[in-house]
Formats: structure tokens, sequence, C-alpha cells
């Protein structure tokens, strides 16, 4: 029964066939906010499909093995971090006191897999690429991660389980995180390497980054993982920001959780349809300069909100 | 200053219909005056060849068939659709259509030969 | 000390930023560039060489596509240094009508150029909805002259077609839709924030360097200086219509950007007054097809800058000499000076922001020497070094400037 849920439900597949659906549903939100059509529903897939039957060229100069090893080994990292998210009801798979933390580090492994497999192709685009994603990992890391904690924070516990279940017990207590929900969606995209954070993978600047030299059946799992990024990402939002609706047993509780990603996702595409790329020394000063002291702000909110109401 | 600025036109498209044409479901008709494909007609040329000697990329070829009669053969992966022989043609043998779709997958057929089979 | 920081990558000849090839050589230290070097050629096709062995109304169509964007810039260009060799008058219509295509291209280009600056620096919501506007225009010029590019409306002497009163109600309703969509460009290019952390303070020009570095078009005319030659020179209808030239002094990419859009809002108004004043009567005089010998030198104003043709005739059918100079010759030297100390990310918007159009600028340059009396093609590296050589051999003393300049094996 375990390894069903992790394998089928909601493990790999279900994460797979999600992510691609949800890469489908940003495509055709953003295409359709520009005015043109978008792709249809199986788009993700047939790519998916497509990469996977192509020839893959490995760069002569390039570490073989870092260069294999990269794709699944971003892909397996967030595809774990799932297992502690609560999907419908206030139960995660697996949870302890401590996994909203892992499940942040988790997170935080595809981007050094980028790193490392854009490091190791040896392209110069691709080492620009490598280095332009730890940069920006060094500028929205912390927004991200005070936000999340700001929430825990109110939740007095550091396990997801946990702060759903106390959100539900106490259901207005989510108005208070509305700041923290701001700077961690601003912080997403920056994680998620969309525009107005998609430097790394500058397509006009540096062709495409990290993933230049890859190919075939790597590129297909680096996409995916990408797709399963922020699908986990989007969940974590859901699970720590939006915890309500949380008491409807399975079926209800999934069409709950999939209006919550829909929503998030919606957001995601329109700040990807708003605004141009910015500079990386401007998404540094951004970050620094205006996202952390907003989250520092969510946290001192958070933190008197807890002196007053523990009474 | 305002970040977000297209915001509201971004807004109003998402209710509106997609300005995409399905082409090729929906054909769109050329307007009239389009220069597509080059017709030829070989009862009203007198072979002065002027077509010939302004096209400028060598496309269109007029020989004799018989006395009086002449034929064309263009050249569709030559021509440039200028019309500049449509202009020169004192006799108006030649006009453009608006046929604009003409791949084909053999080299040959790219080669259109009018004559006159009366 | 070696230092392990600097490496040289290569944009281009092929690069998604690129919308042609071009090879810039750019040398980086992470992220700030230390130096460019721009290199031409990659879109010669040889049809200067082409020209002279055709007839002037065969070369007619040829110069027209040495770029798409501005077929109708080279094509005018080269009929009036024709025309003025073999002394023909053109008839006022046909003026009228050469203006109004000319209008519309540079429409069309300036929407183009809208699509791809958003698109450089990352907007692509702002390359579909300029792009989409552009079909407007695209349309309207296939119903006047036949065609969406290329559109082969000038002959020697005048012009090939005529302009229907149906077409003139059309382009009318078109000219007022695409202004209201402008207006809203302005608008998100002066105050949308991402755009402007993006375009303002990159590139930068200043005045005495566009002049020096001999900048053309919106380029030049975004570091204040008032230079147009549909002013100082008129040709076609422009004396009798009366418009602005756009200025702006912040002398960097966002200049451009707001050139760019307010001269859209001239050529509307432009058009306008040319459809109420167009004069009725013929629209093309029968020229002979052997031009009389003389040369002729016609100078035009492309969507991206001033655009040159020289024509040498000798009673021929066909040309003797056809030069062309087309203006992104006169930019793309520019583009190492705006580029000196920024990053990477600026390099393709600030290309882009020159509107680049490689197709016309290839050219070869072949240097005489003197004193052997043998010819040799030299890299423009080369050059350099011979004449830092010989300057010091000369006596011109280098130690007071830029330490720079030195020799490059």
């Amino acid at each position: 029964m375990v390894l069903f849920q992790i394998l089928v439900f909601p493990g790999v597949i279900f994460l797979a066939v999600f992510g691609m659906f949800m890469e489908f549903v940003d495509r055709k939100v953003y295409a359709r906010l520009q005015n043109r059509v978008g792709p249809p529903w199986f788009q993700p897939f047939a790519d998916f499909i497509k990469l996977l039957g192509k020839e893959e060229l490995i760069p002569e100069q390039a570490n073989f093995r870092m260069f294999k090893l990269m794709p699944l080994f971003s892909f397996t990292s967030v595809a774990t971090s799932f297992l502690y998210i609560p999907v419908w009801g206030t139960h995660s798979l697996l949870s302890f006191n401590g996994d909203v933390i892992v499940v942040l580090y988790l997170l935080t492994l595809p981007t050094l897999a980028f790193f490392i497999g854009g490091w190791y192709s040896t392209s110069l685009y691709a080492r620009i690429g490598s280095v332009r994603t730890l940069t920006q990992l060094f500028a929205y890391e912390v927004p991200l991660f005070m936000g999340i904690l700001a929430s825990a924070l109110l939740a007095d516990t550091w396990s997801i389980s946990e702060i759903t279940l106390f959100y539900s017990r106490h259901p207005w207590y989510w108005a208070s995180n509305i700041i923290g929900f701001a700077v961690s969606l601003v912080a997403l995209l920056g994680k998620l390497e969309k525009v107005p954070f998609d430097i790394p993978e500058a397509e006009t600047e540096i062709v495409a980054g990290a993933f230049t030299e890859y190919g075939g059946r790597h590129l297909a799992f680096f996409r995916l993982t990408l797709d399963i990024e922020m699908v986990v990402g989007c969940s974590l939002m859901a699970a720590v920001f939006l915890p309500f609706g949380l008491g409807f047993g399975m079926v209800w509780g999934f069409l709950v959780y999939l209006l919550k990603i829909l929503f998030i996702v919606m957001l995601l595409s329109l700040a990807r349809t708003l605004f141009a790329r910015l500079r990386i020394d401007q998404m540094i000063v951004f970050c620094w300069k205006y996202l952390a002291p907003v989250a520092l702000i969510q946290l001192l909110v958070n933190l008197l909100l807890k002196g007053v109401l523990v009474q | 200053m305002r970040p977000g600025r297209i915001l509201r036109l971004v807004l109003q498209s998402f209710f509106k219909k997609p300005v995409t044409r399905n082409y090729p479901v929906v054909k769109i008709e050329m307007p009239q005056g389009f220069r597509g494909k080059l017709k030829f007609d070989p009862k009203k040329c007198v072979g002065c060849k002027m077509c010939m000697r302004d096209c400028p990329a060598g496309a269109i070829t007029i020989s004799k068939t018989a006395d009086n009669k002449f034929m064309a053969e263009i050249d569709l992966a030559r021509c440039i659709f200028c019309a500049q022989c449509v202009d020169s043609c004192m006799r108006k043998a030649l006009e453009m259509t608006k046929e604009f779709e003409l791949g084909a997958l053999k080299k040959l057929d790219l080669t259109v030969v009018t004559k006159d089979d009366s | 000390m070696h230092d392990t920081h600097k490496f040289k990558i290569p944009v281009g000849p092929q690069h998604p930023s690129l919308k042609e090839p071009e090879s810039f050589s750019v040398a980086l230290r992470g992220e700030k560039i230390l130096g460019i070097d721009i290199r031409l050629g990659y879109n010669h096709r040889g049809i200067e060489k082409a020209c002279e062995e055709r007839s002037y109304i065969q070369d007619l169509y040829l110069i027209e596509r040495v770029c798409g964007i501005c077929s109708h810039s080279h094509s005018t260009c080269f009929v009036q240094a024709v025309e003025e060799i073999a002394k023909v008058e053109v008839p006022q219509r046909a003026l009228y009508i050469r203006t109004l295509i000319g209008e519309l291209e540079r429409i069309h280009s300036h929407f183009l150029w809208l699509g791809i600056a958003g698109h450089e620096i990352g907007f692509d919501t702002l390359l579909m909805y300029a792009w989409r506007d552009r079909e407007i225009v695209m349309d309207l010029l296939a119903a006047l002259s036949g065609n969406r590019v290329n559109y082969g409306i000038n002959t020697i002497g005048g012009v090939r077609r005529d302009i229907k009163k149906e077409e003139i109600k059309e382009i009318l309703k078109g000219m007022d839709t695409l202004e209201e969509r402008t207006l809203y460009y302005i608008k998100i290019a002066t105050e949308e924030v991402t755009m402007i952390k993006r375009l303002s303070g990159v590139g930068k020009l200043s005045k005495k360097e566009a002049l020096r570095l001999g900048a053309v078009g919106p380029t030049a005319r975004a570091s204040g200086i008032n230079r147009d030659v549909r002013k100082d020179d008129p040709y076609a209808a422009y004396a009798e219509v009366s418009f602005k030239v756009i200025t702006d002094d912040h002398c960097d990419v966002y200049a451009r950007a707001v050139v760019r859009l307010k001269e859209l809002l001239e050529s509307f108004s432009i058009i306008r007054q040319i459809l109420e004043k167009m004069p009725e009567g013929p629209v093309a005089v029968k020229v002979p097809r052997k031009i009389p010998s003389g040369e002729a030198f016609s100078r035009y104003e492309a969507p991206r800058g001033e655009d040159v043709h020289y024509v040498k005739s000798n009673g021929s059918e066909m040309p003797e000499r056809v030069k062309i100079r087309a203006p992104t010759l006169a930019n793309v030297q520019a583009v190492k000076r705006m580029l000196e100390d920024r990053f990477l990310a600026d390099l393709p918007i600030v290309v882009a922001a020159i509107d680049p159009c490689f197709s016309c600028t290839d050219r070869m340059v072949e240097i005489d020497q003197i004193d052997s009396g043998e010819r040799r093609v030299l890299v423009w590296q080369e050059l350099r070094d011979f004449s830092i050589e010989w300057h010091r051999k000369n006596g011109i003393d280098f130690s007071r400037l830029n330490k720079k300049l030195k020799l490059r094996k």
C-alpha cells in the first residue's frame, strides 16, 4: 500500500502527470493572456516523449558522470520532497517535526543540480548560466524561507502537517500571513526561474543557460524536474498559506487542492506575462532591498500576534 | 512608475477570442491585386520576349511551338513574383493570380508549362 | 598573474538574440564586458556586383531585396538616383504614393522593432501585442501593393499602381486603430518598472560620441542630434507635409525606444496629410531604357537611419557602379562604445536598439597600399595595428593616452 502511494499516487507517476498538466495550464494561460491560442493539453507529454527519443550529444570535455547524474538527482529530490506535503486533509504520507525545513532544502537541491550540471558541461554559456543560478539562489532563498517560516512560527511547529492542522482549527489566522504569501510567491518565481527572474535561462543572452549542452532524455528529465518543482512549490504554498477546506475527505479534498494549485499557477502565469526580465544585479538589489524587509515585517507581525494570542 | 502596467490589456485579452487565424483550417482570401502565381494566356502572346528581357530572375522562357503560337515555361522556383513581366507585356498575356500555396514535392513540378493546344 | 575569471564568449554568428548573423566576440570577466570584437560579412551576397550585370529595371527588384524590412527605402533611393541621372520629372501623384508606402513601411518597421526589443529583454507579451498590431499594416500593404514585404511599387519614372478610394478609407481606419495602440505602448514603455530598469542607463552614447562615430537615424536622434534626411534634404513629397523631428536627450536605449514610438505618431499624421492632399494625375512617365551617362547620389530616411545610394551610369542599359551604404553600417561602430563597462545581459538589447539589419550592412573594405602599388584586404585588427605603427614612426607619442593602445599580435 505504501509502495503504491510512493510510486503512483501521490508519488512519482502522479507527480509527473500532474506536473505536465500544470505546465500545460501555465502555457495555455500565458498564451491566452497574450491573445494567442496556446498549446493543446497533450503538448508537455508530447514534448517529453519526443525528447526521450532524441540523440544525446555530450561535449568531449564534459564530465560524463556528473552530466548524466544531475537530471536524475534533481528529479528524485523534488519527488521526495512531495512526500511531506499534505495534499488533501491534514496528513502527508510521512511527517515529523522539522519537515518544513527538510522540504525547503530538498527544493534547493535541484538548483544545485542545475549548477553542477551546467558547470560540468564546460560550455561557456552553460557556465555563465550555472553561476547565475547560484547567484539567484542567494537572492531569493532568504525571503522564501522567512515567508514560509513566519507561517510556521504562528503555528508553533516545524511540521507541515501540524501547520495545516493548526490553521484548520483556527480558521481566520491565515489572514495574518497575506504578506508572507505575496513575498513567497515572488520568491517562488525566482526558484522556478520564471520571468521576471528567468535570468539563469535567459534565452536571448546565453542560449539556454545551464541546459545548453543537454539534449535527449537528460533534458527531458530536467524539464520534468522543473514541472514537478512547480507543483511541489505550489503545494507548499497551498498547504502553508491557504489551509482551508481540509476536512472534506479524499475526493472533495482533492478537488479543493486542485483549485488552490490552479489559482497559484494562474498567478505565476500572470506574473510571467506582466514583466520583463531583470538583470542579475538588479534582481539581487530588489530581493535584498525590498523583499527581505517585507518578509521581516511578516515575521514581526506573526511574532506579535503569537505573543498576543498565546494569552 | 507602475509595475504591471500592461495588466489591463492582458486581462481583457484573456476573455476575448484569440487573434490567431486557424490556417490551414481557415483560409483567408488574398486581397485584389495580390501577386501570386503567374498565369500565361498563349492566345494573346506574339513572341516579343519582352517579359524574358525584363525578368530579374530569368524565370520565364518563351518558345515557339508552331507558326504564331508560343508557349511559356515558368519556373516557380526562380520567380520572385514581382509582376514586372505583367507590366512589360504589351498584349496583356500575363496576369498574376491569388494563388500562393505553391509547394511541391518534386523540383520538376515547379516548372509550369502553358501552351496553346488548339 | 593569470586572471582565471576572464574569458571570451562568442555571441554570434548564430545566436538566439541576433536575428541575422553577425560575430560579436565578447571578452568577459564574470558578467562585466571588457571589450568586444565585431566582425561583419556573414550576409554578404554580392548585390553591388550583381547590379552591374542587369538592366535598370531588373536592378530595381534586386535592390529591393537587399533587406526585407526596409525594402522600399532601398528601392526608392535607387530609383531617385536613376531618375536624377536621366533628368526625369516624376509626376506628383507618384511622389505622394511613394511617400505613403514609405511611411507605412516605417510604421511596420517600428512595430517590428518594438516586438524585438520586448523579446530581447524577456518581455514576450510586448512582442506578441506589437506584432499583432503590425498585421494591420501588413494587410494594408498587401492590399495596396500586392505583397506584404518587397512591395515592388516603384518603377523608373513613377510607381506601378494607383490607389483606389476604398483603400484610402481602409488606410485611415487602420491609422486610427494603430494610433490608439501606439499611445498605449508609449505608456507601457515609459511607466512599466521592469522595462525602465532594463532600458534606462543602458547603452549610453553621448552627443559628442554619436557625432564622432557617425551614428544616424533614431540612434543619433536619441542622443539629441537633430538630423533627419526628410527635413534636411526633402525628397518625394516630404517638402509638402509638416511633421516634427523627434529627438530625446537621455542618450540611452530608453531614449531610442521613445524616439521610435513617437516617430510612429508623426508617421500617422504624415499619412493622413498625404491622403488629404494627394493630387490627381498620372502615376508614371515613360523613361527610355538607356539611361544617359552621369552619376548621382541619393539619400533616403529609412526606418533605421540615412540610406545612401550612389549610381554611375555609362549610357547603356546596365549601370556601371552601384554603391549602397546602409544605415546599420554607420550605427554598428557605436555598439562597441555603448557596451563599455556594461553587463552581458545588456548586449542583446543594446544591439537590438540600433535596429540592426545586417543584410543591408555587409560590404567589404579594400585598402590600397599606396607605396607598393599592391592591393590587399586588411582585417580591422591589422588596419589598427598598421595605423598605430605608422603614427609611432611619425613621432606621435601615445604615452599620455589610454594604455590600451598596444599592438596585439
